[in-house]
């Protein structure tokens, strides 16, 4: 097993360190040849991945009965008024008004219809709701952070937010988040659920990260940056971006009867 | 044959998910008061054995009659309709717990479990696991994912009942008794997780 493990809150190693660290598993990969493209778990410059891993293999399983369906939402659990963050409080939250929007696909370019998508993020200044932040950046009285909503039956979703800004963290000395918004997913079965961040493009903080760098494919992490999209901006309004997410492919797909022609 | 697309990583859950994901009712499949109602509970734990304080678990499980619930209403429960999905945040000692139902088997013969999904700070990918209900021994003989597994590692699937019939069921991310996570075809070959 590991050897002496440092608290993930003791911030003890300097950028420089982490930045090595993150550079030698980065060329090791791609000296490998082999094509990952989803984060390492075991991924250590992440300074609090180093005991939640699993060590063993994760263990092959053919999806079975309640694993090929997945919960359904519908109007009752979400609001329509969800998706804008920017109305939750008495007034305007501070910052650069956004409008992010995309779809949601299965592995084969289906739309996923009428499914939850779930967001969080910090406000302008890179504060969150939340007792354990507890950096000295204000709290916005009018901004949650947090928004909802259902796909279109195209699996298009849209949210009207502010830009987050990027925050500091314990993982390491003077470690800063780039700017980035949680997005947690469902699928039309279970085993395509997931959690994942939106990054903003052209953030200098890509290279600092661990954990975004915790992908270790340069083309796959590239997956999670959003694009600027002048035409989603609206004059004297908002900025537009525009982010898609492709789930893994689903198994209870047009089966025997689409192909039994 | 259509092409397949790349899937989108994942990531972490981070510390800040608390304001945004749990939901009131949202460990309450079914109320206390049902007189199916079984509590599901556990601790998660790390590599050192020292339980985790900011993990967050969901179930999704059949009916007890096996049934595959379609109905919306997991996130406003009305009290009377089973959705079959629950979701909760762990608390600050590690421990969660679920108000369900033993789920039944959804094809004849088979052992029922729950699927849960593990989400932890930590933790750069979510895991998937199974709860078997410990009870129908053939069921479980008969299991084609149980038979897969190495002897010891089996019974980290399958919770244990206690005498008031509550299931326990706890999970260990890292080391001894390392719960069993699952990756399905779905899953990239040769990617980590």
């Amino acid at each position: 097993m590991a050897g002496p493990v440092v608290s993930s809150d003791a911030a003890a190693d300097s950028q420089a360190k982490i930045s090595a660290d993150i550079e030698e598993i980065s060329r090791d990969y791609a000296a490998s040849g082999a094509v990952e493209t989803q984060p390492r778990i075991d991924y250590a410059p992440y300074r609090s991945s180093i005991l939640r891993h699993p060590t063993k293999d994760l263990h092959h399983a053919d999806p079975e009965t309640i694993e090929l369906w997945a919960p359904a939402f519908g109007q009752r659990d979400v609001h329509a008024l969800e998706s804008d963050l920017t109305i939750q409080g008495g007034g305007e939250p501070i910052g650069e008004r956004m409008t992010v929007r995309g779809r949601v696909l299965d592995g084969d370019g289906r739309p996923v219809r009428h499914q939850l998508v779930e967001i969080w993020q910090a406000n302008a200044a890179g504060r969150y709701i939340h007792k354990r932040d507890q950096h000295p950046a204000p709290i916005d009285p009018n901004f949650t952070g947090v928004g909802r909503c259902l796909t279109g039956a195209d699996g298009s979703y849209s949210f009207t937010t502010i830009k987050p800004g990027p925050y500091p963290w314990k993982n390491h000395h003077n470690a800063w988040r780039p700017a980035h918004i949680h997005f947690s997913l469902f699928g039309t079965d279970f085993t395509q659920r997931m959690i994942t961040q939106m990054y903003f493009p052209g953030d200098p903080l890509f290279d600092l990260d661990p954990i975004y760098q915790a992908i270790v494919d340069p083309q796959a992490r590239e997956r999670l940056v959003a694009t600027y999209d002048h035409d989603t901006s609206a004059h004297e309004w908002s900025l537009g971006y525009v982010w898609d997410i492709v789930l893994t492919g689903s198994h209870r797909t047009p089966t025997e009867e689409d192909t039994d022609v | 044959m259509s092409e397949q697309l790349v899937p989108t990583p994942g990531q972490t859950i981070g510390p800040f998910y608390g304001y945004a994901l749990p939901y009131e009712g949202g460990e309450h499949l079914v109320d206390r008061s049902d007189p199916r109602a079984v509590r599901l509970h556990g601790t998660v734990y790390d590599g050192h054995g020292e339980p985790i304080p900011d993990s967050m678990l969901e179930i999704w499980q059949a009916d007890a009659d096996g049934t595959v619930s379609q109905e919306p209403g997991s996130l406003l429960r009305d009290g009377y309709t089973f959705t079959g999905f629950g979701r909760v945040a762990v608390d600050n000692a590690g421990h969660y717990d679920f108000t369900t139902v033993n789920p039944g088997a959804s094809e004849a013969g088979k052992a029922p479990f729950i699927a849960m999904t593990v989400f932890a700070r930590g933790l750069l990918n979510r895991l998937f696991t199974r709860i078997y209900l410990p009870e129908d021994g053939e069921a479980l003989a008969r299991d084609p994912l149980l038979a897969s597994l190495p002897e010891g590692r089996r019974e980290t699937l399958i919770a244990e009942r206690e005498p008031d019939g509550s299931l326990r069921f706890d999970l260990r991310l890292q080391g001894d008794g390392e719960t069993v996570f699952l990756s399905y075809p779905n899953h990239r070959p040769g990617d980590p997780a």
